[in-house]
């Protein structure tokens, strides 16, 4: 199996919708072992939501602001297994007045919460668990491709231009410790963190409409697998980078004209929808 | 089988966050009754254990009410 025997910390676990659900799921039935961190009002779900995994995991405490948590956790972690194969970084969190058109005028201590939670906590995570992990050890984190504006997700997207940034200076620092640094851009999936996003239902018909593979906004096992790839050892020499688990989005200009892609091209214009 | 349902809500909603059971009717709104959007989520996965019957988040989306749990609960089992 592919993570026979590792030792993996997933966080943001929320519940059986989450993408770190679906990754905790398909390491368990690739022989990981797995122990989840959940924190405040979410745990309640998050020990939920353990409950349906084939194995069900322990569930820790972890509000990644919060320093005496990490501390805590990498306490627990170290005791428990003596070190650490993997750590999935799904955590993302940004105040209302940060998403859903508010780019203009969201104050600076929303986006200080946004940058904190989504950005800073990839570094801080990181090099917390750094001694348990060095020698072998994965960190993957969760990334929406950040190389352009989106609608709706404002500081969001900055958060994840900042992750995307952060993954290359993590994968720097820890790469001499024989620690590799990744992330997964995933595509918009259907989740409790992507319905607090006003206007998240826009980027459904960017990936109806563009993606060469096809696109299940319902479906977050092909970014469950792919992180669970970038926690095994077959991708040795691969830190620093970004996987794009998005059908291929990242890839096309525009959206592949219908008949184009049912064989029966004559004339392809009109591919342009407006979105709005 | 609303009765029943009804019952069913009451239950779970004292049991599980401690809503005092005789503010539960058909027409109170779950915001009223101190359940924030993760609650609503957490509800649903009771429910489901409980009653087997999954909603799925688009249908939670127009969820206001406890009538309206019910309603799509029962359309569910339909």
């Amino acid at each position: 199996m592919l993570l026979d025997g590792k030792r993996l910390l997933i966080t943001g676990v929320l519940d059986p919708r989450s993408i770190a659900f679906s990754a905790a799921r398909t390491a368990q039935e690739q022989g990981a072992e797995v122990v989840l961190t959940g924190f405040g009002r979410g745990r309640r779900l998050t020990e939920r939501a353990a409950a349906r995994l084939p194995h069900p995991p322990d569930v820790i405490e972890l509000d990644v602001t919060e320093p005496d948590d990490v501390a805590a956790a990498v306490a627990e972690i170290g005791e428990r297994w003596g070190g650490l194969d993997g750590l999935l970084h799904a955590i993302g969190f940004a105040p209302a007045s940060c998403l859903g058109g508010g780019f203009l005028d969201a104050p600076w201590e929303d986006v200080a919460t946004a940058l904190q939670v989504s950005t800073y906590s990839y570094a801080a995570l990181g090099s917390a668990f750094a001694d348990l992990l060095a020698d072998g050890g994965a960190v993957v984190g969760l990334d929406f491709d950040a190389a352009v504006a989106w609608p709706g997700y404002d500081w969001m997207g900055v958060a994840k231009a900042g992750l995307e940034s952060a993954n290359r200076y993590l994968a720097r620092d820890l790469g001499p410790r024989g620690i590799r640094v990744n992330l997964v851009a995933a595509g918009p999936l259907h989740t409790i963190a992507a319905r607090s996003i006003d206007g998240f239902t826009q980027f459904d018909d960017v990936w109806n409409e563009r993606a060469p593979l096809g696109w299940d906004l319902r479906d977050p096992e092909p970014v469950a697998r792919t992180i669970c790839a970038l926690l095994s050892d077959w991708m040795p020499a691969v830190t620093g980078e970004i996987v794009h688990a998005d059908g291929g989005v990242h890839a096309v200009g525009a959206g592949v004209p219908a008949d184009v892609a049912t064989g029966t091209a004559a004339d392809a214009t009109g591919t342009d929808a407006d979105a709005g | 089988m609303s009765q029943d349902l009804l019952a069913t809500f009451t239950e779970l909603l004292s049991e599980e966050f401690g809503v005092p059971t005789e503010d539960v009717t058909p027409e109170a709104t779950f915001e009223a009754l101190g359940l924030d959007s993760l609650d609503v989520v957490e509800l649903t996965l009771v429910l489901e254990e409980k009653t087997g019957v999954k909603l799925e988040d688009e249908e939670l989306e127009d969820v206001r009410t406890v009538q309206d749990a019910i309603d799509k609960v029962q359309e569910k089992q339909a």
